[in-house]
C-alpha cells in the first residue's frame, strides 16, 4: 500500500499533521495561558512574545494556538457529523432508489437551494449559540454536500454489472452496501473529506468573525481577526497571523486530499487500460 | 416554486427550532409577565401555520414587516441597502466572469506548462482563505501602507459614480479573487473535459490552428458548462458579499443582515434570508435555462 | 514518380506510462514497422487490441495520440518526413493531403455544428476549394455514399441522424479535400453487422471512384479482407506477415495468421428432442416503465439440458431483455417462464435461493461485472459461501480447482481484477458462474467485447464445459460465427419477436426469411470478393425494403 509519496502531498501531510499535533498538545505548547493577560496593548514581536501581544494585551502566540485547537476540533466534529450522515443517507438513496431517492434528494436540493451562510445566520438568529448547535448545523448542511457526491458516486455504481450480479446472486442490502459499494466510493469521499474540512474550517472561522461562531473569550482564528481587526487601521498586522494559518492549514490539507483522489483515478484508469 | 418552498424552509428554520424567540430578545432575565407579554405582541401564541401565512401573504404584498428592534419598516430600510448591494456584486461579477473565462482558456492552452501551474497555484491561494481574512491582508497592504484605496467603503447617495467606484475598489477586489477562483478553475476543468472529447482530435488531424480548434469545436460545447460554472459562482458572491460589507463597514444587505442576526431581530432576519435566497434560485434558474439553450439536442430536436 | 505515396521505415513508436506510485515506465508500441502505399492502393492493417495498428495509421499523419511519441525511424508521404516535422508542416498535410476516419463517427463529429459546415471545414481551411465548390463537393459525395436527401444532409446536426449514417459523413469529411490517403481507423467495427455490410459498400466504392489510396485499420481479417490490396498483420507492435490480400487469405505463412485465418469448426451434438425441457418461455411479452409499446412480443421457447440455446439479433432486437426477463430484473408483461419444472417468480425478489443459484449469468464487460476492489479468490469464492456455505479451507480448495476448470494457474487467487487481461477476467466470471453449480448460464454477449483469437479461446472452454459436464447455456449474440460454434438450438430475433426458431442446421439452412437472410449474408467471409458477390445476391433475392439503406 505504502508507496512513493510525491514532495506536494508529503509537504501537506507533514504540515497537516503538525497543526494537529499542535492543536492536540496546545495547553503545553502554548507559552501562556488562553486569556491570561501578560502584556500591553498590541505589543510588537519580542522575546517574550514571539508574535507580540493582543488588543487587550495577551499573548498572541498563545491565542493562535489555542484558537487552532478550538477551530480544528469544532471542525473536525462537524466534518465527522457530514460524513457520517451525508454519506450514510447518500448511499441508503442510492441502493434504495424509488421515493425514498426522490424525497431525501429534493430535500437536499431544496436545502442546497439558500446560500449555506445565510442559511446558518437564519437559524443561528434564533438558536443560541454555543459549540454543539454550531457543530449540528454546520455538519448538517455540509452533509447536503456529501450526500449528493456519495448518492451520485454510488448510483453510478449501482447500475454496474457487479451489483447487478450480487444481486442477482440474491445479496442482502447490507452486502451490496457494504461489501460491494463503499469499498469502491471510499476514496473519493475521504479525498472530499478533506475538501469539506476546509470548508467548515472556513465556514466556523467566518460566522466566529461575525460574532455568531464561537464566543469570547474561547479563541479561534475567526474570532482573532474580530478581536484585532481595529488594529489593520493603525498597521498593526495582529489580525492577519489567524489569516497566515488558515492558508496554510487549509493548502496542506487540499494538497493531501488531491494526491488522494489522484491515486483513485489512477487506479481507475488502470482498471480500464 | 421552490422559492416558495425555500421560503417555508426559512420560517421553520427561525420559528420551528427549539428556542424561543422573545425569551431570546429579552435575555434570560426577563420576568415570566414580560415574556409573555412580548409573546402576545409578536403574534407568537398563534399556530405555526397561521402565522407562516400571515407572513407569507405580506411577503407577496411587498410587505416585509416590522423590525423587532426599532420599530422601522423593514421593506423601506432594505431598498437603498438591496441597492446599494447589487451595485457591489455586480461590479465585482463584470470583472470576474470575464477574467475566469479568459484565464481559464490561457490555463487550458499552455496546459501544465508554467502560465497554467502560475494560475492554479495563486486560485488555489486564493480559496484557501477566507474572505474576511482576504479583505483585510488588502486593507493592510494596499489601503493602510500604500494608501491607495479607502479601507472603509461608505458610500451615500451624493457621491459620483467615480466616487462610489473608488470608495468600493477594495471590497470588489476582494470579491473578484475570490469568485474569480473557483469560476477559473472550474472553467479550466469544464475545458479539459471538452478538449479530451474525440471531436476535438478530428479537428486536429483535420489541420486546424490550436486556437481555431479550441475557438470553433471546443468553445461552443463548453459554453453550457462554463454558463453553469457562472451562475454556480455567482453563490459565492452572495455569501461572499455579505461577509465584505461587513469587513468594510459598507451600507449593504449583508450587513443589515449581520448585525440584525446578532441582535436577534428575526423578521428582519428571515425577510434578508429569503431575498438572497430568491436572488440564488433565480441565478441558477437562468443557468438551466442558459444549458439548455445551448444544447443542440435540445434546440434541434430529431 | 520515384517514391510511392507513402513511406515507412523502420518505424519505432514509444508511449510513457504512468503506473500509480511508480517511476514512469517507456512502453515501445511499435518497434520496426516498414511497410509502402502506392498511391490509388489500400493497405490493411490487422492486428489485436495492443498490436500498435491505430498508432501506426496516426503516426502516417505524424500524430500520437496522448504521451504517444514518434521515437525513430522515418515516415514520408509524398516524399516529405512526417515524423519530426514542424507543426505549420503537419498542419497544412493534415485535412488536406491526408485525412482520418474515426472508429466513432458519432464521438469524432462536434455535437455543436451542422454537419455541412464540419464536412467542408478542413477543406475550405486549406483553401483546396471556394465554399461552394466543396459544398456541391460534399453533396456529391453523400449522393454517392447513398446517405438520404443528399442535398439537405448537411443542414443537420449530429444527434439527428443514425450511426451508419455518421460513419459515411465522416467518409465524406475525409474524401472531400481530394486527399491522396484517408486513414480508415476500424470504420464498422461499432456498427450492426447488416448495417456494417451497407457501409463497408459505400467506402470501397467511394476509395475506388475517387481512386484515394488508404491505410485501412481493423481487428476483423474478414472485413479487410474485401478491400485491400495488401495486407499487414500486426502483433505487438511488429510485423508478423507482409503480403498481397491473396497471399495472407489464402496462402498464409505464418503460424499466427494461420490462426486468425482458420475457418471455426463446427462440431454437432445430436441431442433427445424428447428431453424435458430445463427452461421454457411462454407467450412472453415485456416492456419498460413509461413505455407503451412492448419490447418483447409473445416469446415462447425452450431449452434442453446440456445444450445451447443461441439467441440472435442486432442491437434493439429485445435480446439482452430477454435476458433481463430470465433474471427477474424486469417482470415480464404477459407470459411465464417455467425453469426446472416449476413457474418462475417474475420477480427477483419472489425467487428461492435455490432458483437464484441454478440460474447464473455471465455478462459482455467482464471488468465492470467484478468487483475491482476484491480479489479473484473472493469473487470466485462468494457463491460458494453464500450458497453452499463454504469456509476458509474448503472453499479456497474449491477456488483453485475451479481455477483450474478455466485454465488458470493457483497463482491467480490472490490478483485484482485490474491485473489480468481480457480473456482471463472472462474466464474468471465464467469460473464465478460455474462455483454455483447452475443448472443454466446466461452468456450474455460474453465475446463480443474480446480479441477474436481470445473469444475463440473462450467459445471453446464454454464448449468443452459443456461436453464434459453437461452444462447448460442461453447464448445471446450479435454473431453469427460465434452462433455457429456453440449453438444446438437457434433463435433470430428481429425488432422484439422471434422471427426464425428451431435446430441449428434447420435455422442455417435456406430457405431462409429475409430478414435471416440478409443477417447471414451479412457476416464478412474469409473469402475475396464476399462483398460484391453478396451485394449481387442481395439485389436478386430480397426485396429493396429489406436491403440496407445505400448498399
Amino acid at each position: 500500500m505504502i508507496k512513493r509519496i510525491p514532495y506536494p502531498a508529503l509537504f501537506g501531510l507533514i504540515v497537516t499533521i503538525s497543526f494537529f499535533l499542535a492543536a492536540v498538545f496546545a495547553p503545553w505548547l502554548a507559552p501562556y495561558g488562553m486569556s491570561q493577560v501578560v502584556g500591553d496593548v498590541w505589543e510588537p514581536a519580542s522575546a517574550a512574545h514571539w508574535l507580540g501581544t493582543d488588543n487587550i494585551g495577551r499573548d498572541l502566540l498563545s491565542r493562535l494556538i489555542y484558537g487552532g485547537q478550538t477551530t480544528i476540533f469544532v471542525a473536525i466534529a462537524a466534518t465527522m457529523v457530514a460524513f457520517v450522515v451525508g454519506t450514510a443517507l447518500g448511499l441508503f438513496a442510492a441502493v434504495i432508489g424509488g421515493w425514498v431517492d426522490q424525497a431525501l434528494s429534493r430535500l437536499v436540493d431544496l436545502i442546497m437551494a439558500i446560500p449555506s451562510l445565510i442559511f446558518a445566520l437564519v437559524v443561528l438568529s434564533v438558536m443560541p449559540v454555543t459549540v454543539p448547535v454550531l457543530v449540528i448545523v454546520v455538519g448538517l448542511l455540509e452533509a447536503t454536500r456529501m450526500f449528493r457526491l456519495s448518492r451520485a458516486v454510488a448510483a453510478d455504481l449501482a447500475v454496474m454489472d457487479f451489483v447487478e450480479a450480487a444481486r442477482l446472486r440474491g445479496e442482502g442490502r447490507s452486502w451490496v452496501i457494504f461489501r460491494e459499494i463503499l469499498p469502491n466510493v471510499i476514496s473519493p469521499l475521504i479525498a472530499e473529506l478533506g475538501m469539506r474540512f476546509i470548508f467548515v474550517v472556513l465556514f466556523v472561522s467566518t460566522l466566529s468573525f461575525l460574532g455568531l461562531g464561537i464566543q469570547p473569550p474561547h479563541a479561534d482564528w475567526g474570532g482573532i481577526v474580530k478581536e484585532n481587526k481595529d488594529g489593520i487601521v493603525y498597521g498593526i498586522p495582529a489580525a492577519l497571523l489567524p489569516a497566515v494559518a488558515i492558508a496554510a492549514l487549509a493548502i496542506s490539507v487540499n494538497l493531501v486530499a488531491d494526491w488522494i483522489l489522484e491515486r483513485t483515478t489512477s487506479l481507475k484508469g488502470g482498471r480500464n487500460g | 416554486m421552490l422559492i416558495f418552498f425555500v421560503s417555508i424552509l426559512i420560517f421553520a428554520g427561525t420559528q420551528m427550532l427549539p428556542g424561543d424567540v422573545a425569551q431570546a430578545i429579552l435575555g434570560q432575565s426577563a420576568t415570566p409577565e414580560a415574556l409573555a407579554n412580548l409573546r402576545a405582541e409578536l403574534g407568537l401564541n398563534a399556530p405555526v401555520y397561521q402565522r407562516y401565512l400571515t407572513w407569507l401573504v405580506g411577503l407577496l404584498h411587498g410587505d416585509l414587516g416590522t423590525s423587532l428592534t426599532n420599530g422601522q419598516n423593514i421593506a423601506s430600510a432594505i431598498g437603498t441597502r438591496l441597492s446599494n448591494t447589487l451595485f457591489l456584486a455586480g461590479c465585482a461579477a463584470v470583472i470576474s466572469v470575464p477574467l475566469a473565462i479568459i484565464l481559464g482558456l490561457v490555463s487550458v492552452l499552455y496546459r501544465n506548462r508554467w502560465p497554467d501551474k502560475l494560475i492554479s497555484t495563486i486560485t488555489l491561494a486564493s480559496i484557501s482563505v477566507p474572505e474576511f481574512m482576504l479583505s483585510y491582508i488588502l486593507i493592510f497592504y494596499i489601503g493602510v501602507q500604500l494608501g491607495w484605496a479607502p479601507s472603509v467603503a461608505m458610500i451615500n447617495q451624493n457621491m459620483s459614480l467615480f466616487e462610489r467606484l473608488h470608495a468600493i475598489a477594495l471590497p470588489v477586489t476582494v470579491l473578484v479573487m475570490v469568485v474569480l477562483a473557483h469560476m477559473m478553475r472550474m472553467t479550466r476543468a469544464a475545458l479539459l473535459n471538452v478538449m479530451q472529447s474525440a471531436y476535438i482530435e478530428t479537428a486536429e488531424l483535420n489541420g486546424l490552428s490550436r486556437f481555431k480548434v479550441i475557438w470553433r469545436h471546443a468553445f461552443p460545447n463548453a459554453i453550457a458548462p462554463i454558463v453553469n460554472v457562472v451562475m454556480l459562482n455567482m453563490a459565492y458572491l452572495v455569501v461572499g458579499v455579505v461577509v465584505v460589507e461587513v469587513v468594510f463597514v459598507y451600507p449593504g444587505m449583508g450587513q443589515y443582515l449581520v448585525d440584525h442576526v446578532a441582535k436577534r431581530d428575526v423578521p428582519v432576519v428571515q425577510a434578508c434570508g429569503i431575498i438572497f435566497a430568491a436572488v440564488y434560485i433565480t441565478l441558477n434558474m437562468l443557468a438551466d435555462i442558459m444549458s439548455i439553450l445551448a444544447n443542440p439536442r435540445l434546440r434541434h430536436p430529431r | 514518380m520515384a517514391e510511392p505515396l507513402l513511406v515507412i521505415e523502420d518505424l519505432k513508436i514509444e508511449a510513457t506510462s504512468y503506473p500509480p506510485g511508480e517511476k514512469p515506465q517507456k512502453i515501445t508500441i511499435v518497434n520496426g514497422v516498414s511497410l509502402t502505399l502506392e498511391k490509388g492502393k489500400v493497405l490493411g492493417l490487422i492486428g489485436e487490441s495492443g498490436a500498435g495498428k491505430s498508432t501506426i495509421g496516426l503516426s502516417a499523419m505524424g500524430y500520437g495520440r496522448g504521451g504517444v511519441r514518434l521515437t525513430g525511424g522515418s515516415i514520408r508521404l509524398n516524399g516529405r518526413e512526417m515524423r519530426r516535422a514542424p507543426g505549420k508542416v503537419l498542419r497544412s498535410t493534415r485535412g488536406a493531403e491526408v485525412t482520418y476516419v474515426a472508429q466513432s463517427a458519432a464521438a469524432a463529429f462536434n455535437p455543436a455544428r451542422k454537419l455541412m459546415d464540419q464536412v467542408v471545414e478542413s477543406t475550405l481551411k486549406h483553401k483546396r476549394m471556394t465554399r461552394a465548390e466543396a459544398k456541391a463537393r460534399a453533396i456529391e459525395l453523400f449522393t454517392r455514399l447513398g446517405l438520404p436527401d443528399p442535398e439537405t444532409f448537411g443542414d443537420r446536426f449530429p444527434h439527428q441522424v443514425s450511426g451508419g449514417q455518421l460513419q459515411r459523413a465522416m467518409t465524406a469529411m475525409a474524401l472531400c479535400p481530394k486527399p491522396d490517403l484517408v486513414v480508415f481507423d476500424e470504420p464498422t467495427t461499432a456498427l450492426d453487422v447488416t448495417t456494417q455490410l451497407g457501409v463497408l459498400a459505400a467506402i470501397k466504392k467511394a476509395i475506388r471512384d475517387f481512386d484515394v489510396a488508404a491505410l485501412y485499420i481493423t481487428h476483423d481479417l474478414a472485413v479487410v479482407a474485401q478491400i485491400a490490396d495488401n495486407i499487414m498483420v500486426l502483433r505487438g507492435g511488429e510485423t508478423v506477415e507482409y503480403g498481397t490480400c491473396d497471399q495472407i487469405i489464402n496462402n498464409p505463412q505464418e503460424e499466427y495468421t494461420q490462426d486468425l485465418v482458420a475457418a471455426i469448426n463446427v462440431e454437432r451434438r445430436e441431442r433427445d428432442p424428447d428431453e424435458k425441457p430445463v427452461l421454457t418461455l411462454r407467450g412472453i411479452s415485456a416492456r419498460y416503465r413509461g413505455l407503451d409499446f412492448d419490447v418483447l412480443k409473445n416469446i415462447n421457447m425452450d431449452v434442453q439440458p446440456g445444450t445451447t440455446l443461441a439467441i440472435v439479433g442486432e442491437s434493439g432486437s429485445g435480446k439482452s431483455t430477454l435476458a433481463r426477463v430470465l433474471t427477474g430484473l424486469l417482470p415480464p408483461h404477459t407470459g411465464a417462464v417455467e425453469f426446472d419444472g416449476a413457474v418462475l417468480s417474475s420477480a427477483l425478489k419472489g425467487r428461492s435461493k435455490q432458483e437464484l443459484q441454478e440460474l447464473q449469468m455471465i455478462y459482455q464487460m467482464a471488468d465492470v461485472a467484478m468487483n475491482p476492489r476484491q480479489t479473484v479468490g473472493t469473487i470466485i469464492g462468494r457463491p460458494l459461501e453464500f450458497y453452499f456455505g463454504l469456509k476458509s479451507k474448503e472453499k479456497r480448495e474449491r477456488v483453485i480447482k475451479l481455477l483450474d476448470r478455466i485454465e488458470l494457474g493457483e497463482e491467480f487467487i490472490d490478483r485484482y481484477p485490474a491485473e489480468l487481461s481480457g480473456g482471463q477476467k472472462q474466464r474468471v466470471c465464467i469460473a464465478r458462474a460455474l462455483a454455483a453449480e447452475p443448472k443454466l448460464i446466461i452468456c450474455d454477449e460474453v465475446t463480443s467485447a474480446l480479441d477474436p483469437l481470445v473469444a475463440k479461446g473462450i467459445l471453446k472452454l464454454l464448449r468443452d464445459l459443456q461436453l464434459k459436464e453437461g452444462v447448460t447455456y442461453l447464448f445471446i449474440t450479435h454473431d453469427i460465427a460465434a452462433v455457429r460454434e456453440v449453438a444446438d438450438t437457434i433463435a433470430v430475433m428481429y425488432r422484439g419477436e422471434v422471427v426464425r426458431y428451431g435446430g441449428k442446421q434447420e435455422v442455417l439452412s435456406p430457405p431462409f426469411d429475409d430478414y435471416t437472410e440478409l443477417l447471414m449474408r451479412s457476416v464478412p467471409e474469409m473469402r475475396l470478393g464476399w462483398l460484391e458477390d453478396t451485394l449481387t445476391l442481395l439485389e436478386e433475392h430480397l426485396p429493396a425494403s429489406a436491403v440496407p439503406e445505400g448498399a
